[in-house]
Protein backbone atom coordinates (compact mmCIF):
# COMPACT_ATOMS: atom_id res chain seq x y z
CA UNK A 1 0.00 0.00 0.00
CA UNK A 2 1.52 3.10 -0.94
CA UNK A 3 2.11 6.18 1.20
CA UNK A 4 -0.65 8.26 -0.78
CA UNK A 5 -3.69 5.32 -0.89
CA UNK A 6 -2.72 5.29 3.45
CA UNK A 7 -2.78 8.49 3.46
CA UNK A 8 -6.09 8.58 1.84
CA UNK A 9 -7.42 6.16 4.10
CA UNK A 10 -6.56 8.14 7.39
CA UNK A 11 -8.81 11.03 5.27
CA UNK A 12 -11.24 8.57 4.74
CA UNK A 13 -11.42 7.90 8.59
CA UNK A 14 -11.64 11.78 9.54
CA UNK A 15 -14.36 11.81 7.33
CA UNK A 16 -16.12 9.09 8.69
CA UNK A 17 -15.71 10.55 12.03
CA UNK A 18 -16.75 14.11 11.58
CA UNK A 19 -19.73 12.60 9.63
CA UNK A 20 -21.08 10.46 13.09
CA UNK A 21 -20.05 13.53 14.59
CA UNK A 22 -22.40 15.77 12.88
CA UNK A 23 -25.64 13.45 12.84
CA UNK A 24 -25.40 13.96 16.29
CA UNK A 25 -26.82 17.36 16.18
CA UNK A 26 -30.11 18.32 14.57
CA UNK A 27 -28.95 21.51 12.77
CA UNK A 28 -25.87 19.54 11.25
CA UNK A 29 -27.17 16.20 10.69
CA UNK A 30 -28.15 16.38 7.25
CA UNK A 31 -24.48 17.58 6.42
CA UNK A 32 -22.92 14.90 8.56
CA UNK A 33 -24.66 11.94 6.61
CA UNK A 34 -23.12 13.53 3.47
CA UNK A 35 -19.90 13.72 4.97
CA UNK A 36 -19.99 9.96 5.69
CA UNK A 37 -21.58 9.34 2.32
CA UNK A 38 -18.41 11.49 0.86
CA UNK A 39 -15.63 9.41 2.95
CA UNK A 40 -17.43 6.33 0.99
CA UNK A 41 -16.30 7.99 -2.05
CA UNK A 42 -13.07 8.52 -1.76
CA UNK A 43 -12.85 5.01 -0.10
CA UNK A 44 -14.11 3.68 -3.50
CA UNK A 45 -11.62 5.69 -5.89
CA UNK A 46 -8.73 4.61 -3.60
CA UNK A 47 -9.53 0.71 -3.27
CA UNK A 48 -6.73 -1.64 -3.12
CA UNK A 49 -6.64 -5.30 -2.99
CA UNK A 50 -5.56 -7.29 -0.59
CA UNK A 51 -2.01 -7.54 -2.12
CA UNK A 52 -1.62 -4.05 -2.49
CA UNK A 53 -2.66 -3.82 -6.35
CA UNK A 54 -4.94 -0.82 -6.92
CA UNK A 55 -8.16 -1.85 -8.17
CA UNK A 56 -9.37 0.57 -10.72
CA UNK A 57 -6.19 -0.06 -12.65
CA UNK A 58 -6.39 -4.14 -13.74
CA UNK A 59 -7.80 -3.51 -17.32
CA UNK A 60 -11.60 -4.42 -17.23
CA UNK A 61 -11.52 -8.22 -17.32
CA UNK A 62 -15.27 -9.81 -17.08
CA UNK A 63 -15.99 -10.24 -13.53
CA UNK A 64 -15.74 -6.12 -13.12
CA UNK A 65 -18.71 -6.08 -15.52
CA UNK A 66 -20.48 -8.19 -13.18
CA UNK A 67 -19.09 -5.77 -10.17
CA UNK A 68 -20.99 -2.86 -12.50
CA UNK A 69 -24.22 -4.47 -13.08
CA UNK A 70 -24.32 -6.04 -9.05
CA UNK A 71 -23.41 -2.08 -8.23
CA UNK A 72 -26.05 -0.99 -10.59
CA UNK A 73 -28.73 -3.28 -9.28
CA UNK A 74 -27.91 -2.71 -5.72
CA UNK A 75 -28.23 0.85 -6.36
CA UNK A 76 -31.88 0.54 -7.65
CA UNK A 77 -33.10 -1.58 -4.93
CA UNK A 78 -31.60 0.70 -2.50
CA UNK A 79 -33.28 3.55 -4.34
CA UNK A 80 -36.60 2.36 -4.81
CA UNK A 81 -36.34 1.36 -0.65
CA UNK A 82 -35.34 4.51 0.09
CA UNK A 83 -37.68 6.86 -1.58
CA UNK A 84 -41.17 4.70 -1.57
CA UNK A 85 -40.53 3.70 1.86
CA UNK A 86 -43.30 5.41 4.00
CA UNK A 87 -41.82 7.30 7.04
CA UNK A 88 -44.17 5.50 9.42
CA UNK A 89 -42.31 2.57 8.11
CA UNK A 90 -38.85 3.50 8.32
CA UNK A 91 -37.46 1.00 11.13
CA UNK A 92 -38.44 -1.70 8.68
CA UNK A 93 -36.04 0.08 6.00
CA UNK A 94 -33.08 0.02 8.44
CA UNK A 95 -33.81 -3.63 9.43
CA UNK A 96 -33.72 -4.59 6.11
CA UNK A 97 -30.53 -2.31 4.33
CA UNK A 98 -28.69 -3.59 7.83
CA UNK A 99 -29.54 -7.23 6.98
CA UNK A 100 -28.26 -7.05 3.77
CA UNK A 101 -25.30 -5.78 4.44
CA UNK A 102 -24.71 -8.73 6.91
CA UNK A 103 -25.56 -11.01 4.37
CA UNK A 104 -22.63 -9.46 2.23
CA UNK A 105 -20.31 -9.61 5.51
CA UNK A 106 -21.07 -13.25 5.36
CA UNK A 107 -20.67 -13.85 1.71
CA UNK A 108 -17.23 -12.11 1.15
CA UNK A 109 -15.82 -13.73 4.67
CA UNK A 110 -17.31 -17.16 2.71
CA UNK A 111 -15.37 -16.87 -0.38
CA UNK A 112 -12.29 -15.90 1.27
CA UNK A 113 -12.78 -18.74 3.18
CA UNK A 114 -13.45 -20.61 0.17
CA UNK A 115 -10.74 -19.44 -1.59
CA UNK A 116 -8.00 -20.31 1.26
CA UNK A 117 -9.10 -23.71 1.62
CA UNK A 118 -8.27 -24.17 -1.76
CA UNK A 119 -5.04 -22.58 -2.38
CA UNK A 120 -4.55 -22.95 1.22
CA UNK A 121 -1.37 -20.78 2.16
CA UNK A 122 -0.97 -17.69 4.24
CA UNK A 123 -4.12 -17.96 6.58
CA UNK A 124 -2.89 -17.21 10.04
CA UNK A 125 -5.00 -18.75 12.70
CA UNK A 126 -5.99 -14.65 13.54
CA UNK A 127 -7.18 -14.22 9.77
CA UNK A 128 -9.19 -17.24 10.21
CA UNK A 129 -10.57 -16.54 13.42
CA UNK A 130 -11.78 -13.23 11.65
CA UNK A 131 -13.77 -15.02 8.51
CA UNK A 132 -15.56 -17.32 10.84
CA UNK A 133 -16.59 -14.64 13.08
CA UNK A 134 -17.61 -12.25 9.80
CA UNK A 135 -19.42 -15.42 8.90
CA UNK A 136 -21.22 -16.40 11.92
CA UNK A 137 -22.37 -12.67 12.83
CA UNK A 138 -22.81 -11.66 9.81
CA UNK A 139 -25.11 -14.28 8.96
CA UNK A 140 -27.23 -14.07 11.93
CA UNK A 141 -27.01 -10.34 11.38
CA UNK A 142 -28.62 -11.01 8.43
CA UNK A 143 -31.52 -13.72 8.88
CA UNK A 144 -32.30 -11.64 12.30
CA UNK A 145 -33.08 -8.58 10.68
CA UNK A 146 -35.17 -10.44 8.53
CA UNK A 147 -37.38 -11.14 11.15
CA UNK A 148 -37.44 -7.87 12.86
CA UNK A 149 -38.36 -6.70 9.33
CA UNK A 150 -41.43 -9.24 9.13
CA UNK A 151 -42.15 -8.53 13.11
CA UNK A 152 -42.47 -4.58 12.55
CA UNK A 153 -44.60 -5.66 9.26
CA UNK A 154 -46.64 -7.05 11.79
CA UNK A 155 -46.08 -10.71 11.40
CA UNK A 156 -45.66 -12.92 14.18
CA UNK A 157 -45.40 -9.44 16.39
CA UNK A 158 -46.13 -11.59 19.34
CA UNK A 159 -43.43 -13.12 21.28
CA UNK A 160 -42.61 -16.82 20.25
CA UNK A 161 -41.35 -18.91 23.32
CA UNK A 162 -40.99 -22.42 24.77
CA UNK A 163 -39.89 -23.83 27.84
CA UNK A 164 -36.00 -24.94 27.08
CA UNK A 165 -35.67 -22.18 24.30
CA UNK A 166 -32.52 -20.65 26.14
CA UNK A 167 -31.14 -23.78 26.96
CA UNK A 168 -31.87 -25.00 23.08
CA UNK A 169 -30.40 -21.71 21.84
CA UNK A 170 -27.39 -21.46 23.85
CA UNK A 171 -26.46 -25.50 22.51
CA UNK A 172 -27.00 -23.76 18.78
CA UNK A 173 -24.37 -21.38 19.99
CA UNK A 174 -21.98 -23.65 21.22
CA UNK A 175 -21.94 -25.86 18.38
CA UNK A 176 -21.28 -22.93 16.01
CA UNK A 177 -18.57 -21.86 18.34
CA UNK A 178 -17.34 -25.58 18.72
CA UNK A 179 -17.55 -26.00 14.74
CA UNK A 180 -15.53 -22.43 14.74
CA UNK A 181 -12.77 -24.04 16.70
CA UNK A 182 -12.54 -26.90 14.65
CA UNK A 183 -11.97 -25.12 11.68
CA UNK A 184 -9.45 -22.71 12.98
CA UNK A 185 -7.52 -25.51 13.66
CA UNK A 186 -8.21 -27.71 10.56
CA UNK A 187 -9.43 -25.67 7.63
CA UNK A 188 -7.95 -26.41 4.22
CA UNK A 189 -8.69 -30.20 5.16
CA UNK A 190 -11.12 -31.98 2.98
CA UNK A 191 -14.50 -31.71 4.98
CA UNK A 192 -13.32 -27.65 6.14
CA UNK A 193 -16.16 -27.02 3.59
CA UNK A 194 -18.54 -29.16 4.70
CA UNK A 195 -18.47 -27.78 8.21
CA UNK A 196 -18.52 -24.39 7.31
CA UNK A 197 -21.39 -25.00 5.46
CA UNK A 198 -22.88 -26.35 8.20
CA UNK A 199 -21.53 -23.46 10.27
CA UNK A 200 -22.96 -20.66 7.69
CA UNK A 201 -26.69 -22.84 8.01
CA UNK A 202 -27.07 -22.90 11.89
CA UNK A 203 -26.07 -19.40 12.44
CA UNK A 204 -28.74 -18.11 10.29
CA UNK A 205 -30.83 -20.47 11.98
CA UNK A 206 -29.78 -18.87 15.25
CA UNK A 207 -30.68 -15.68 13.94
CA UNK A 208 -33.83 -16.35 13.77
CA UNK A 209 -34.09 -18.66 16.74
CA UNK A 210 -32.40 -15.25 18.67
CA UNK A 211 -34.87 -12.69 17.36
CA UNK A 212 -38.20 -14.87 17.92
CA UNK A 213 -38.98 -14.75 21.35
CA UNK A 214 -38.34 -10.86 21.14
CA UNK A 215 -41.72 -8.95 21.14
CA UNK A 216 -42.33 -6.84 18.74
CA UNK A 217 -42.05 -3.21 20.45
CA UNK A 218 -38.50 -4.62 21.74
CA UNK A 219 -37.01 -4.55 17.97
CA UNK A 220 -35.70 -1.61 18.38
CA UNK A 221 -33.25 -2.18 20.42
CA UNK A 222 -32.50 -5.35 18.03
CA UNK A 223 -32.22 -3.75 14.99
CA UNK A 224 -29.71 -1.53 16.64
CA UNK A 225 -27.93 -4.51 18.15
CA UNK A 226 -27.80 -6.47 14.92
CA UNK A 227 -26.76 -3.37 13.61
CA UNK A 228 -23.77 -3.01 15.49
CA UNK A 229 -23.15 -6.80 14.48
CA UNK A 230 -23.15 -5.98 11.16
CA UNK A 231 -20.78 -3.34 11.80
CA UNK A 232 -18.18 -5.80 13.20
CA UNK A 233 -18.63 -8.39 10.79
CA UNK A 234 -17.62 -5.88 8.67
CA UNK A 235 -14.54 -4.94 10.86
CA UNK A 236 -13.55 -8.76 10.65
CA UNK A 237 -13.88 -9.07 6.76
CA UNK A 238 -11.53 -6.25 6.87
CA UNK A 239 -8.92 -7.69 9.07
CA UNK A 240 -9.17 -11.01 6.68
CA UNK A 241 -8.96 -9.02 3.38
CA UNK A 242 -6.82 -7.11 4.45
CA UNK A 243 -8.70 -2.99 3.98
CA UNK A 244 -7.89 -0.45 6.71
CA UNK A 245 -10.71 1.43 5.76
CA UNK A 246 -13.43 -1.42 5.95
CA UNK A 247 -11.72 -2.02 9.74
CA UNK A 248 -12.11 1.55 10.68
CA UNK A 249 -15.92 1.90 9.55
CA UNK A 250 -16.75 -1.21 10.78
CA UNK A 251 -15.59 -0.60 14.18
CA UNK A 252 -16.80 3.30 14.73
CA UNK A 253 -20.30 1.55 13.63
CA UNK A 254 -19.71 -1.48 15.57
CA UNK A 255 -19.18 0.34 19.13
CA UNK A 256 -21.49 3.11 18.57
CA UNK A 257 -24.11 0.58 17.86
CA UNK A 258 -23.33 -1.04 20.80
CA UNK A 259 -23.52 2.05 23.03
CA UNK A 260 -27.01 3.22 20.76
CA UNK A 261 -28.09 -0.34 22.26
CA UNK A 262 -27.21 0.30 25.67
CA UNK A 263 -28.67 3.91 26.00
CA UNK A 264 -31.95 2.63 24.16
CA UNK A 265 -32.02 -0.30 27.09
CA UNK A 266 -31.19 2.27 29.48
CA UNK A 267 -33.94 4.55 28.40
CA UNK A 268 -36.17 1.62 29.36
CA UNK A 269 -34.86 0.46 32.13
CA UNK A 270 -34.16 -2.70 31.42
CA UNK A 271 -30.73 -4.75 31.29
CA UNK A 272 -30.10 -5.54 27.56
CA UNK A 273 -30.35 -9.45 28.39
CA UNK A 274 -33.59 -8.70 29.66
CA UNK A 275 -34.48 -7.69 26.34
CA UNK A 276 -32.83 -10.23 24.50
CA UNK A 277 -34.06 -13.27 26.79
CA UNK A 278 -36.57 -11.82 28.83
CA UNK A 279 -39.45 -12.46 26.08
CA UNK A 280 -40.90 -9.48 27.83
CA UNK A 281 -44.70 -8.70 27.06
CA UNK A 282 -45.69 -12.37 26.02
CA UNK A 283 -48.39 -11.65 28.25
CA UNK A 284 -47.93 -14.14 30.43
CA UNK A 285 -46.61 -14.65 34.39
CA UNK A 286 -47.20 -11.86 36.50
CA UNK A 287 -47.08 -9.08 33.71
CA UNK A 288 -50.79 -7.90 34.86
CA UNK A 289 -49.40 -6.77 38.36
CA UNK A 290 -51.40 -3.66 39.77
CA UNK A 291 -55.33 -4.93 38.21
CA UNK A 292 -56.63 -5.67 41.37
CA UNK A 293 -56.68 -1.98 42.63
CA UNK A 294 -58.54 -0.63 39.80
CA UNK A 295 -61.84 -2.80 40.39
CA UNK A 296 -64.28 -0.76 40.93
CA UNK A 297 -62.87 2.10 39.14
CA UNK A 298 -63.75 3.53 35.68
CA UNK A 299 -62.52 5.49 32.93
CA UNK A 300 -64.32 9.07 32.28
CA UNK A 301 -64.99 9.06 28.39
CA UNK A 302 -65.26 12.66 27.17
CA UNK A 303 -66.57 14.07 23.72
CA UNK A 304 -64.74 15.49 20.97
CA UNK A 305 -66.30 19.03 21.36
CA UNK A 306 -65.90 19.21 25.01
CA UNK A 307 -62.02 18.24 24.34
CA UNK A 308 -61.54 20.85 21.63
CA UNK A 309 -62.97 23.66 24.70
CA UNK A 310 -60.59 22.21 26.84
CA UNK A 311 -57.69 22.89 24.82
CA UNK A 312 -59.32 26.03 22.78
CA UNK A 313 -58.72 27.70 26.48
CA UNK A 314 -55.98 26.56 27.87
CA UNK A 315 -52.33 28.13 28.18
CA UNK A 316 -50.07 25.13 28.00
CA UNK A 317 -50.71 22.22 25.95
CA UNK A 318 -48.55 19.06 25.58
CA UNK A 319 -48.70 16.40 23.87
CA UNK A 320 -47.34 12.96 23.89
CA UNK A 321 -47.08 11.17 21.26
CA UNK A 322 -46.78 7.43 20.82
CA UNK A 323 -47.06 4.79 18.24
CA UNK A 324 -51.13 5.13 18.13
CA UNK A 325 -49.79 8.14 16.28
CA UNK A 326 -47.52 6.33 13.60
CA UNK A 327 -50.08 3.51 13.05
CA UNK A 328 -52.94 6.25 12.33
CA UNK A 329 -50.64 8.56 10.01
CA UNK A 330 -51.74 10.97 12.16
CA UNK A 331 -48.73 13.36 12.64
CA UNK A 332 -49.94 15.68 9.90
CA UNK A 333 -52.79 16.21 11.87
CA UNK A 334 -51.16 16.57 14.72
CA UNK A 335 -49.18 19.54 13.33
CA UNK A 336 -52.49 20.72 12.15
CA UNK A 337 -53.74 20.85 15.46
CA UNK A 338 -50.85 22.26 16.95
CA UNK A 339 -50.82 25.31 14.82
CA UNK A 340 -54.54 25.89 15.14
CA UNK A 341 -53.68 26.37 18.62
CA UNK A 342 -50.49 28.43 18.13
CA UNK A 343 -53.02 30.88 16.42
CA UNK A 344 -55.18 31.16 19.46
CA UNK A 345 -52.13 31.99 21.87
CA UNK A 346 -51.80 28.38 23.27
CA UNK A 347 -48.68 27.68 23.89
CA UNK A 348 -47.94 23.79 22.38
CA UNK A 349 -44.87 21.79 23.01
CA UNK A 350 -44.33 18.02 22.19
CA UNK A 351 -43.05 15.22 25.20
CA UNK A 352 -40.93 12.62 23.60
CA UNK A 353 -40.47 9.86 25.37
CA UNK A 354 -36.77 8.56 24.28
CA UNK A 355 -38.51 5.58 23.30
CA UNK A 356 -41.90 5.99 22.30
CA UNK A 357 -42.89 4.61 18.77
CA UNK A 358 -40.79 1.58 17.44
CA UNK A 359 -37.29 3.28 17.28
CA UNK A 360 -35.65 6.15 19.46
CA UNK A 361 -36.28 9.63 17.81
CA UNK A 362 -38.97 7.48 16.01
CA UNK A 363 -41.71 10.22 16.84
CA UNK A 364 -39.10 13.06 15.90
CA UNK A 365 -38.79 11.41 12.54
CA UNK A 366 -43.10 11.75 12.27
CA UNK A 367 -43.26 15.11 13.57
CA UNK A 368 -40.58 16.76 11.01
CA UNK A 369 -41.85 15.27 8.36
CA UNK A 370 -45.30 16.80 9.43
CA UNK A 371 -43.25 20.15 9.83
CA UNK A 372 -43.35 20.09 13.15
CA UNK A 373 -40.22 22.61 14.13
CA UNK A 374 -38.06 20.63 16.70
CA UNK A 375 -37.83 23.40 18.92
CA UNK A 376 -40.98 22.76 20.01
CA UNK A 377 -40.25 18.71 20.43
CA UNK A 378 -38.70 18.57 23.92
CA UNK A 379 -37.22 15.65 25.82
CA UNK A 380 -38.62 13.78 28.51
CA UNK A 381 -36.24 14.63 30.89
CA UNK A 382 -36.40 18.50 29.74
CA UNK A 383 -40.19 18.60 30.02
CA UNK A 384 -41.20 16.29 32.79
CA UNK A 385 -40.01 19.53 35.52
CA UNK A 386 -42.58 21.94 34.32
CA UNK A 387 -45.80 18.97 33.69
CA UNK A 388 -47.40 20.65 37.29
CA UNK A 389 -47.47 23.79 34.98
CA UNK A 390 -49.56 22.39 31.96
CA UNK A 391 -52.73 22.44 31.46
CA UNK A 392 -54.01 20.42 29.49
CA UNK A 393 -51.34 17.22 28.44
CA UNK A 394 -52.98 15.55 24.89
CA UNK A 395 -51.96 11.88 24.93
CA UNK A 396 -52.14 10.43 21.47
CA UNK A 397 -51.88 6.70 21.07
CA UNK A 398 -49.00 6.64 23.37
CA UNK A 399 -50.04 4.06 27.00
CA UNK A 400 -46.55 2.62 28.53
CA UNK A 401 -44.80 5.57 28.65
CA UNK A 402 -47.30 7.30 30.68
CA UNK A 403 -47.93 4.95 32.80
CA UNK A 404 -47.44 6.23 36.43
CA UNK A 405 -47.04 2.72 37.58
CA UNK A 406 -43.55 2.88 36.40
CA UNK A 407 -43.04 5.36 39.54
CA UNK A 408 -45.67 3.77 41.97
CA UNK A 409 -46.23 -0.06 41.81
CA UNK A 410 -42.93 -1.86 42.91
CA UNK A 411 -44.27 -4.94 41.17
CA UNK A 412 -44.82 -3.38 38.02
CA UNK A 413 -43.00 -5.03 35.36
CA UNK A 414 -42.78 -1.53 34.16
CA UNK A 415 -41.54 -0.36 37.54
CA UNK A 416 -38.33 2.05 37.38
CA UNK A 417 -38.68 2.84 33.76
CA UNK A 418 -38.64 7.18 33.19
CA UNK A 419 -41.74 8.11 31.96
CA UNK A 420 -43.35 11.54 31.29
CA UNK A 421 -45.25 12.19 33.66
CA UNK A 422 -48.43 13.14 32.04
CA UNK A 423 -50.24 12.66 35.40
CA UNK A 424 -49.35 15.88 37.08
CA UNK A 425 -50.95 18.10 34.48
CA UNK A 426 -53.95 19.58 35.18
CA UNK A 427 -56.08 17.93 32.56
CA UNK A 428 -55.04 14.89 30.91
CA UNK A 429 -56.94 13.56 27.70
CA UNK A 430 -55.63 10.40 26.23
CA UNK A 431 -56.68 9.72 22.82
CA UNK A 432 -56.93 5.96 22.38
CA UNK A 433 -59.24 3.38 20.06
CA UNK A 434 -59.70 1.06 22.88
CA UNK A 435 -58.97 -0.08 26.61
CA UNK A 436 -56.42 -2.65 24.88
CA UNK A 437 -52.73 -2.79 26.49
CA UNK A 438 -50.09 -1.15 25.72
CA UNK A 439 -46.81 -3.24 24.81
CA UNK A 440 -45.95 -4.13 28.17
CA UNK A 441 -49.26 -5.50 28.38
CA UNK A 442 -50.34 -4.15 31.84
CA UNK A 443 -52.78 -1.52 32.73
CA UNK A 444 -52.17 2.20 32.81
CA UNK A 445 -53.19 3.59 35.97
CA UNK A 446 -53.19 7.05 34.30
CA UNK A 447 -56.47 5.70 32.22
CA UNK A 448 -57.64 6.07 36.06
CA UNK A 449 -57.25 9.41 37.19
CA UNK A 450 -59.68 11.94 37.86
CA UNK A 451 -58.12 14.41 36.09
CA UNK A 452 -57.93 12.08 32.92
CA UNK A 453 -60.41 11.83 30.77
CA UNK A 454 -60.26 9.45 27.21
CA UNK A 455 -61.51 10.13 23.62
CA UNK A 456 -61.66 6.98 22.06
CA UNK A 457 -61.36 6.61 18.12
CA UNK A 458 -58.70 6.39 15.29
CA UNK A 459 -56.70 9.10 16.34
CA UNK A 460 -56.59 10.87 12.75
CA UNK A 461 -60.45 10.83 12.85
CA UNK A 462 -60.59 12.49 16.53
CA UNK A 463 -57.99 14.97 15.57
CA UNK A 464 -59.60 16.37 12.42
CA UNK A 465 -62.93 16.44 14.52
CA UNK A 466 -60.78 18.91 17.10
CA UNK A 467 -59.51 21.12 14.27
CA UNK A 468 -62.67 21.30 12.91
CA UNK A 469 -63.99 22.25 16.25
CA UNK A 470 -61.17 24.37 16.98
CA UNK A 471 -61.87 26.20 13.73
CA UNK A 472 -65.97 26.75 13.59
CA UNK A 473 -65.65 28.38 17.48
CA UNK B 1 -0.83 -10.13 10.97
CA UNK B 2 1.26 -6.19 12.24
CA UNK B 3 -0.32 -5.16 15.50
CA UNK B 4 -0.65 -1.79 13.74
CA UNK B 5 -4.33 -2.80 12.19
CA UNK B 6 -4.93 -4.02 16.05
CA UNK B 7 -4.11 -0.44 17.73
CA UNK B 8 -6.26 0.94 15.02
CA UNK B 9 -8.95 -1.12 15.78
CA UNK B 10 -8.70 -0.52 19.65
CA UNK B 11 -8.97 3.25 19.00
CA UNK B 12 -11.70 3.25 16.67
CA UNK B 13 -13.35 1.10 19.35
CA UNK B 14 -12.87 3.95 21.39
CA UNK B 15 -14.13 6.98 19.34
CA UNK B 16 -16.95 5.06 18.11
CA UNK B 17 -18.00 5.10 21.96
CA UNK B 18 -16.80 9.12 22.40
CA UNK B 19 -18.28 10.26 19.40
CA UNK B 20 -22.34 9.70 20.08
CA UNK B 21 -22.10 9.66 23.52
CA UNK B 22 -23.60 13.05 23.34
CA UNK B 23 -26.73 12.32 20.84
CA UNK B 24 -30.00 13.54 21.86
CA UNK B 25 -32.56 11.13 21.70
CA UNK B 26 -34.48 12.71 18.84
CA UNK B 27 -31.63 11.69 16.85
CA UNK B 28 -31.59 8.25 17.52
CA UNK B 29 -33.25 6.62 14.71
CA UNK B 30 -31.71 8.92 11.84
CA UNK B 31 -28.28 8.04 13.62
CA UNK B 32 -28.59 4.36 13.49
CA UNK B 33 -29.15 4.90 9.43
CA UNK B 34 -26.62 6.52 9.27
CA UNK B 35 -24.11 4.24 10.89
CA UNK B 36 -26.01 1.29 8.75
CA UNK B 37 -24.97 3.03 5.79
CA UNK B 38 -21.54 3.28 7.00
CA UNK B 39 -20.99 -0.46 7.27
CA UNK B 40 -22.44 -0.37 3.73
CA UNK B 41 -18.60 -0.13 3.15
CA UNK B 42 -19.13 -4.11 3.15
CA UNK B 43 -19.52 -3.19 -0.68
CA UNK B 44 -15.57 -2.71 -1.28
CA UNK B 45 -15.57 -6.28 0.37
CA UNK B 46 -17.59 -7.49 -2.21
CA UNK B 47 -16.07 -5.82 -5.18
CA UNK B 48 -12.50 -7.32 -4.24
CA UNK B 49 -13.52 -11.19 -3.66
CA UNK B 50 -15.52 -10.32 -7.17
CA UNK B 51 -12.40 -8.97 -8.50
CA UNK B 52 -10.97 -11.90 -8.04
CA UNK B 53 -13.32 -14.76 -8.23
CA UNK B 54 -12.22 -17.99 -10.50
CA UNK B 55 -15.09 -20.11 -10.23
CA UNK B 56 -18.45 -19.83 -10.96
CA UNK B 57 -19.91 -20.62 -7.53
CA UNK B 58 -17.61 -17.59 -6.19
CA UNK B 59 -19.03 -15.01 -8.87
CA UNK B 60 -22.57 -15.90 -8.57
CA UNK B 61 -22.24 -15.15 -4.55
CA UNK B 62 -19.55 -12.69 -5.04
CA UNK B 63 -22.38 -10.98 -6.95
CA UNK B 64 -24.90 -11.46 -4.82
CA UNK B 65 -23.14 -10.04 -2.05
CA UNK B 66 -22.23 -7.01 -4.19
CA UNK B 67 -25.86 -6.54 -5.01
CA UNK B 68 -26.41 -6.68 -1.12
CA UNK B 69 -23.45 -4.10 -0.42
CA UNK B 70 -24.56 -2.11 -2.52
CA UNK B 71 -28.26 -1.95 -1.71
CA UNK B 72 -27.06 -1.09 1.72
CA UNK B 73 -24.44 1.72 1.10
CA UNK B 74 -26.67 3.55 -0.94
CA UNK B 75 -29.63 2.59 0.72
CA UNK B 76 -28.65 3.80 3.50
CA UNK B 77 -27.49 6.82 2.95
CA UNK B 78 -30.80 7.74 0.53
CA UNK B 79 -32.66 6.70 3.34
CA UNK B 80 -31.08 8.43 5.53
CA UNK B 81 -30.78 11.69 3.90
CA UNK B 82 -34.54 11.55 3.29
CA UNK B 83 -35.23 11.02 7.27
CA UNK B 84 -33.26 14.30 7.57
CA UNK B 85 -34.37 16.26 5.52
CA UNK B 86 -37.10 16.85 7.05
CA UNK B 87 -35.38 18.30 10.29
CA UNK B 88 -36.41 21.93 9.09
CA UNK B 89 -36.57 25.08 11.93
CA UNK B 90 -39.61 27.02 11.84
CA UNK B 91 -40.38 29.38 8.81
Amino acid sequence: MSSTIALTIIGVAVLFIIGIKLLSSPKTARRGNLVAAAGMLVALLVLHKPGGDYVWSQGWPFNYTLIAIGTVIGLIIGAIGAYSVKMTAMPQMVALFNGLGGGAAALVASLEFYRGAHSFEGITAFIAVAMLFATLIGSLSFSGSIIAYLKLEGKFEKPMTFPGQNVLNGLILLVILGLCGWLTVNDGVDNATTAFIVMFALALFFGIAMVMPIGGADMPVVISLLNSFTGLAVAADGFAINNLAMIVAGTLVGSSGTLLTLLMCKAMNRPVTNVLFGAFGSGGGGGKAGTGDLAGKSVKPIQADEAALLLAYAQRVVVVPGYGMAVAQAQHQVRELSDELGKRGVEVQFAIHPVAGRMPGHMNVLLAEANVPYDQLCEMEAINPTMDRVDVCLVIGANDVVNPAAREEKTSPIYGMPIIEADRCKSVIVMKRSMAAGFAGIENHLFYKDNTRMLFGDAKASLQTLITQLKAS
Amino acid sequence: MDTNVLFIFILAVFVGFEVISKVPSMLHTPLMSGTNAIHGIILFGGILVLADASTHLAQALGFVAVIFGSANVFGGFMVTDRMLQMFKKKK
